[in-house]
């Protein structure tokens, strides 16, 4: 009865989003006020409505329903309750769900949030997201219904895949998703912009706090996914350049350029139409991921839909959202001229570089990604890039950009004067330069060049975002949240790229064959293997190994890797053990019993790793403070005296 | 200058960034892509042999032999047509099993074997790689000419 009320009431759903799609549009085109107040409610009925179905699918899944054909196949009456929740968005229909009812969520916080925008302009907004709405719920209920029963019913579930079986599953998928669809709001501001064809700084203003809030989503979300995969999946790898993982890294590069352009459209009216296209980029990107990952049609370890009527549905509804979006673009924005001049180092010519690179580095992720599947459909062989494809190719835009970064922070507006900073900001590249060839040349038993610079400009990017609280507190000024999150979110950048640096150089990965008594030796550890017991869980059996790690004969850590059995059956999953700590992390993994009393051993030395996480976390908490900026919440000035574009007839 | 030279500079400048990077791109492509070829295909002679390239297909049943109490470990791919012996060192993932598909990275060593540096675990037990799945589902063009 629950599952069918959870159908009902997606069903519900559909029908308050289409009505969201035409008052709001309609309304505005037609001028009428009733309708513009209908789409607004039927927003708060659509939340609702998702937000029932939702809990319907929970329900079925705490009551462990096997009779639900999804609940069946992710679920099991020995999954503990946690997991049984998380299971709900652990494969292809109920992540649909979440992603729609992350949607529902945006659109009622763009309802209540923008009470002081212009009626019409509302209402396009809200009827923009009206019809992604439909296209995902329709997508739901005629392809990948999650409440389709099974009958007669199973008498035992297949299980949540045991590699989902974490902490990680209940937070990383929800947050992501907040990313992904939070860019949507970005995308109906800039189609209704289009469709009224002028734009103008108190736009850019709307615009960024949401941006913002989506950015910062995304990249908790995507830090989230390494880590998983750090513990978890990727035996000790952080990032493999999976179609999967480029699916969620492009949209976030895309949105990084955009709250960049968007502060030159806010401060100086400039980059009008690159800023549009880049909000429609950010949420096409993020549909495009969504392609990806669900069509199964890229070679990928996420892949788990494998249907081609999904994949049909899907393009084609690509084809409307992003399609209609560029076709309006082009017809569009061309009446967005925007002209005012700036000089070669001012603060807009970084930002354009920013900008620059930024889209070179997403340019190349995409040409990576989609290769292949040119590749195959020219019938020219089956290929995949390699992940030092992209290691190489990433590099290239990014060291120029995170180099300038140091000093664009710096530089004014429209003029490039960089003034008493100028002579500071030579002091922090020396230092920089002095403190990365230090590092690099004393802190590993290995010189490289490449750490030496990647040090560097660690050093050089967060000793330059710390000059500016030190100057504007000591010349007296205010420091305003947005400069707040600015630096906080610059300092995590030097902080990341330390951390890669630090990783990608000097990691150190063996394998070994070990019997209970016998040490292995990496990276100037001692990995004693020291004994093995059996180990049991709620739903699971398996052997736990221990091993002690020393350095120059002190005991540092005790690291209990195990091998679990799961008895729904499957394939034995593999559990790390890892000892964390500010310099590196040590990691061991069991592989299998090679006979003779040996086990196969997977050791790895991790030196500074955990600084790419850390440093992730001030980016997106730099973007909240950010967005938290009180000039964007000073209700909005009627649209006329700052309107610096072309005017519509 | 004026705003029509300052203008040709730039694009000028955009055209040469992007050419760069593309023609950058192109020839790091040429080391880093990754070819695949399942049994029948290598044993005519069609794969690359100074080069990396995958294989795919399914292990053969009872073929894994471990050198006991080394991370040596020897099986065979099979395409259900032709077979393909396989010499890794290492941790296999936790899905590889007999009679299930796989997918191989490595070249073809001396004595004709593939030495693989690398076998790929996938999430899902059920799931087959789909070069391997359409590789063993639809005839190659090698099976054809035969």
């Amino acid at each position: 009865m629950i599952p069918e009320l959870g159908h009902f009431a997606l069903i519900l759903a559909l029908l308050l989003s289409s009505a969201q799609a035409v008052f709001g549009l309609g309304g505005a085109a037609r001028g009428n006020a009733a309708w513009l107040a209908a789409a607004s409610s039927a927003v708060v009925g659509q939340f609702v409505f998702v937000t029932l179905a939702f809990g319907a699918l929970t329900w079925s899944f705490v009551q462990r329903d096997f009779s639900v054909l999804y609940v069946a196949t992710n679920s099991h009456s020995e999954l503990p309750t946690f997991f049984r929740i998380a299971a709900v968005w652990g494969a292809h229909e109920g992540s649909l769900l979440l992603w729609s009812l992350c949607l529902a969520g945006w659109t009622l916080a763009v309802v209540a949030g923008s009470k002081s925008l212009e009626a019409p302009f509302r209402g396009r907004v809200l009827g923009i997201l009206g019809i992604v709405s439909i296209g995902f719920q329709l997508f739901m209920l005629m392809t990948s219904n999650p409440f389709a029963r099974l009958i007669p019913a199973a008498p035992e579930g297949l299980d949540l895949n045991p590699l989902l079986q974490d902490f990680a599953l209940a937070v990383h998928p929800p947050i992501l998703y907040l990313g992904y669809v939070g860019f949507s709001v970005a995308f109906a501001f800039a189609c209704a912009t289009l469709i009224e064809g002028r734009l103008d700084a108190a736009w850019a203003r709307w615009t960024r706090p949401w941006t913002l809030a989506a950015w910062s989503f995304l990249t908790i979300g995507i830090a989230l996914g390494s880590w998983w995969a750090y513990y978890e999946l990727g035996w000790g790898g952080w990032w493999f350049w999976d179609p999967v993982e480029n699916a969620s890294f492009m949209p976030w590069l895309a949105g990084t350029a955009l709250i960049h352009c968007l502060a030159v459209t806010e401060k100086r009216g400039l980059f009008k139409s690159w800023t549009l296209l880049l909000a429609v980029s950010a949420f096409s990107l993020s549909l495009l991921g969504t392609f990806l990952v669900r069509s199964g049609v890229l070679i990928s370890v996420h892949a788990f839909a494998t249907d081609p009527a999904r994949g049909a549905y899907i393009l084609a509804f690509l084809a409307v959202a992003i399609g209609g979006a560029l076709l309006l673009y082009a017809w569009r924005a061309p009446r967005l001229a925007s002209s005012a001049a700036f000089e070669l180092t001012s603060r807009e010519s970084f930002l354009l570089l920013n900008n620059a690179f930024l889209v070179a580095a997403l340019s190349l992720i995409l040409l990576g990604t989609l290769y292949p599947l040119f590749m195959d459909a020219l019938e020219l062989g089956k290929v995949t890039v390699g992940a030092p494809w992209f290691n190489l190719m990433f590099l290239v835009p990014m060291l120029p950009l995170v180099a300038l970064l140091g000093v664009g922070m710096h530089a004014a507006w429209k003029r490039g004067v960089l003034g008493s900073v100028k002579a500071r900001l030579w002091t922090a590249a020396a230092c920089a330069i002095a403190g990365g060839v230090l590092i690099g040349a004393l802190a590993y038993a290995d010189v490289r060049p490449m750490a030496m610079l990647g040090f560097a400009l660690a050093l050089w990017v967060m000793l330059s975002s710390l000059l500016i609280p030190f100057g504007r507190l000591r010349a007296r000024q205010t420091l305003p949240a947005a400069v707040i999150g600015m630096v906080i979110a610059h300092f995590g950048v030097g902080l990341t790229t330390l951390g890669i640096t630090g990783v990608q150089s000097f990691k150190v990965e063996k394998d070994f064959a070990l019997a209970v008594g016998e040490a292995a030796s990496v990276g100037g550890y001692d990995f004693r293997f020291s004994a093995l017991r059996d180990a049991r869980g709620p739903n699971f059996t398996g052997v736990e190994a221990e091993f002690v790690v020393s350095r120059a004969g002190e005991e540092i850590a005790v690291l209990r890797p195990q091998k679990r059995l799961y008895n729904s059956g499957g394939n034995p999953m593999t559990e790390a053990g890892i000892e964390v700590g500010p310099a590196r992390d040590l990691f061991v993994a069991l592989g299998e019993n090679l006979g003779q009393g040996r086990w196969s051993v997977r050791l790895q030395y991790k030196p500074l790793i955990r600084y790419i996480w850390l440093g992730a976390i001030l980016i997106a908490l730099g973007g909240a403070v950010a967005g938290l900026d009180r000039r964007y919440r000073k209700p909005v000035p009627a649209r006329i005296s700052d309107t610096v574009a072309a005017s519509v007839p | 200058m004026t705003p029509r030279r300052k203008r040709l500079v730039a694009v000028l400048a955009i055209v040469a960034g992007v050419g760069a990077a593309a023609a950058l791109a192109m020839l790091a492509f040429r080391d880093n892509l990754l070819y695949f070829y399942n049994p029948t295909q290598i044993l005519a002679g069609d794969a690359p042999s100074g080069r990396q390239f995958r294989i795919g297909g399914m292990v053969t049943e009872g073929s894994v032999q471990r050198m006991p109490g080394s991370l040596e470990v020897r099986f065979v791919v099979t395409d259900y047509r032709n077979s393909i012996p396989v010499r890794y060192e290492g941790l296999l993932p936790d899905l590889f099993r007999e009679g299930q598909g796989v997918v191989a990275h490595g070249r073809i060593g001396s004595s004709g074997e593939f030495v693989a540096n690398e076998v790929l675990a996938k999430h899902d037990e059920n799931y087959m790689p789909p070069e391997v799945a359409e590789s063993l589902h639809t005839p190659t063009p090698t099976r054809v000419s035969e």
